[in-house]
């Protein structure tokens, strides 16, 4: 993706250590009440969520987590994996002693059924029906670009409304989908509010509010242009939908509004979560900037998935010039040190490149805190990766600047 | 055209769609197929789908508009060009009007009262079908768009493994919403070619758990859903310098330690003794990881599809990168 904002940050370099971030100081805090973890697809937002919020339950807090789309294990590890929309609690929670009173509940997005409940809870059942018997409303509500960026936010706000009456968490943990862009969450409610604004669904409603004299010459032109290409029967099924919905649409944009409110009130903190690769933190980039002009609170940066710096002062072009001279030899043990060699020389170069590629973000981005997680052999499937994870996050290697 | 020498597993392949969990390297083997076909002798179109400029990024070319333009000429003279075009649906379904219905006036009418936008960015499936129906135009070129380049090959870098089957099916997008109409038949004509033997979709995964499982799913869904499946490109593999025996004793912790510091005495490093435990604990943790490996490399083979290998490049894949890869690729017959 090519920028389309102006860059956001100092103008010039400040030299110095790249701050750390703190995780748990982070959770301790009381006042904290939302995290969102964010970042581009496949940089480990997921296992990152759900090991923060492990991490948080096991310090006392009383946790639920969204997630949107686990891996299988990991989701059963966790007792998610019928999606049923509902909040279960976690099984193997260890809160005990000085922690005691923590817990994790968790649960996996269902897109549509939180559509629909929405549509439920502002329309009269008939009219609600009405609506999701709609073949416009089924496509929409399961197959729209942004319909899940959506609906993890009208989760998240009815998750904070259920928290504040009923007591039962005090701090929830959210995933974003795995979009494209990490900006698509942001910009889901306000995608939705122009769609519902939008001049063409004014357009599709004039007829059934009555004469719109501006309007009626473009109109004909352009339903007859609509009816050659998509054909009069989706019009139709469109226009149907449109009416039944019109008078949901105010309370849809209020509730978006308020959530996208809720993300930036006090108390709630966002964590990017990027991979030491060109793509996703040149995503991580857009995302912080564009926090910072939403005036979103930027908890900071995980950088995941990174390589270790493997210690020893051999440097890698050593190693490789090592690795030329044994490479054809004919002993085992020979074989083997030529094969360490260019190891350590891939290594050695692996990790130059990662840290320069977080030294240039730090540098654009001088006060994003920031913690380095090793790159794990295995994935994580269960409670006590999901410890491991956390551990790391509060005791990460050391951000090199 | 020179007809290639050695044998490519898809030659009668046109149109190779490339997908792939984000983060395993999708839009880099999309763009070193690109390369290997036209070293073929082909001439091919790139394609992106996702406004992500990925291939312009790759290229190290300012952004691509909305135009097949030459990404890279070839200079030996039984090679192909490579052309690049970044499809967005709206500039598709402009196109679509003024090349199918001469909308003039009302074209513009319909982006003024915001049809454009609506139909691109809302209305469930159409999106889709004006992106692969762009793809399809360029692969059957016909008389209405006068002069155009045809292409022996198009490498579509495609949306993500997890969205594949839907962005590819779009009939059954459309079902239940469209069931007549002008959409519904140029969807119809889209998946025709996409079901046949013309096309295969590629899936790019590295030998990790949740990549590998998503390959799997991601071709069990393809194969229900009658779309062609190619090959799977294991991506970013490890270096492989290390034969099994190496990796038991690394593993097993029985390493001849003061024969190995020999051996780097000879090879001119300072301070062998000194890097033997360093050395010693990266081959363990490697040889930890290509055991993993392995065990998702059988899973990989259980697909049943041919497999391609290629190397984690530890510089990152620049655009040198690029032409190593495609080398592979002929080599080992994607291309």
């Amino acid at each position: 993706m090519s920028r389309t904002t102006a860059r956001v940050g100092p103008m010039t370099a400040t030299p110095g250590p790249v701050p750390a971030l703190d995780v748990d100081a982070m959770l301790d805090d009381p006042k904290q009440r939302i995290i969102v973890c964010c970042g581009s697809g496949g940089v480990g937002k997921t296992t990152t969520a759900a090991s923060i919020a492990l991490r948080a339950a096991e310090r006392g807090r009383k946790v639920v987590v969204l997630t949107i789309d686990p891996a299988r294990r990991l989701a059963q590890s966790m007792g998610i994996e019928a999606l049923d929309n509902t909040p279960r609690p976690v099984p193997g929670v260890a809160s005990t002693g000085s922690t005691s009173g923590g817990s994790l509940d968790a649960m996996m997005l269902d897109m549509k059924r939180t559509f629909d409940e929405v549509v439920e809870s502002q329309a009269s059942p008939e009219k609600a029906q009405q609506i999701l018997n709609n073949p416009f409303y089924i496509a929409v509500s399961s197959s729209f670009a942004g319909t899940q960026e959506y609906m993890a936010m009208e989760k998240l706000g009815q998750l904070d409304k259920d928290a504040r009456a009923s007591g039962r968490w005090d701090l929830i943990v959210v995933d974003t989908p795995p979009s494209r862009s990490a900006l698509d969450f942001l910009d889901a409610p306000e995608r939705l509010s122009s769609f519902l604004d939008g001049k063409f669904m004014k357009l599709l409603l004039a007829p059934a509010r009555g004469p719109a004299k501006l309007m009626t010459a473009g109109f004909g032109l352009v339903t007859k242009a609509v009816t050659t290409i998509i054909g009069g029967q989706v019009l139709n099924d469109m226009q149907a939908f449109v009416s039944a919905f019109d008078t949901l649409f105010g309370g849809f944009r209020q509730r978006a509004q308020r959530t996208f409110e809720l993300l930036q009130a006090e108390g709630t903190s966002f964590l990017v979560v990027a991979a030491p690769e060109p793509d996703a933190l040149r995503e991580a980039a857009y995302f912080v900037e564009r926090l910072s002009a939403e005036k979103m609170p930027l908890a900071g940066l995980v950088v995941n998935r990174a390589s270790t710096d493997p210690g020893g002062d051999l440097t890698a072009a050593a190693a490789m010039s090592g690795y030329e001279k044994l490479r054809d030899a004919e002993d085992d043990v020979t074989r083997m040190a030529a094969g360490l060699l260019r190891l350590h020389a891939d290594r050695k170069l692996i990790v130059e490149r990662e840290s320069r590629l977080r030294s240039r973000f730090a540098t654009a981005h001088p006060r994003v805190r920031t913690v380095v997680l090793p790159a794990l052999p295995t994935d994580v499937h269960d409670l006590d990766g999901l410890r491991r994870i956390g551990d790391l996050l509060s005791h990460g290697t050391e951000p090199q600047g | 055209m020179a007809e290639p020498a050695p044998a490519s597993d898809f030659p009668g392949v046109q149109l190779h769609i490339v997908t792939g969990k984000g983060g395993t390297g999708k839009s880099t083997v999309a763009a070193s197929l690109a390369l290997a076909l036209a070293s073929r002798g082909k001439t091919v179109l790139l394609c992106e789908v996702e406004g992500r400029q990925g291939i312009a990024q790759l290229f190290d070319v300012p952004p691509l508009p909305y135009e097949e333009r030459l990404l890279a000429r070839a200079t030996e003279k039984d090679h192909g060009n490579v052309y690049a075009l970044a499809i967005d649906a709206e500039s598709a379904l402009l196109e679509y009007l003024a090349m199918y219905y001469r909308l003039g006036r009302a074209g513009k009418a319909l982006d003024r009262f915001g049809v454009i936008d609506f139909a691109t960015t809302i209305a469930p499936g159409v999106r889709d079908v004006l992106l692969t129906g762009k793809v399809y135009e360029a692969a059957q070129r016909n008389s209405r768009n006068k002069n155009a380049r045809t292409y022996d090959a198009i490498v579509l870098d495609a949306p993500p493994t997890g969205r594949i089957t839907q962005f590819l099916n779009v009939n059954n997008e459309l079902a239940g919403l469209a069931k007549v109409g002008p959409i519904k038949a140029q969807a119809d004509t889209v998946t025709t070619l996409l079901r046949s033997s013309r096309t295969a979709v590629h899936l790019v995964t590295v030998l990790e758990e949740m990549p590998v499982q998503e390959t799997v799913d991601g071709v069990n869904e393809l194969r229900s859903a009658g779309m062609p499946v190619g090959g799977v490109v294991v991506n970013l593999v490890r270096p492989q310098d290390l034969d099994e025996p190496a990796r038991e004793q690394l593993l097993a912790g029985s390493v001849d330690t003061k024969a190995l510091g020999k051996a780097l005495t000879s090879a001119g490093v300072k301070a062998p003794m000194s890097m033997v435990p360093t050395l010693v604990a990266e081959g363990r943790d490697h040889a930890e990881r290509r055991r993993l490996e392995d065990s998702q490399r059988s899973l990989v083979e259980e697909i049943g599809v041919p497999t391609y290998e290629l190397p984690q490049l530890a510089g990152g894949a620049d655009l040198a990168g690029l032409y190593e890869l495609a080398a592979e690729l002929i080599e080992q017959g994607l291309a």
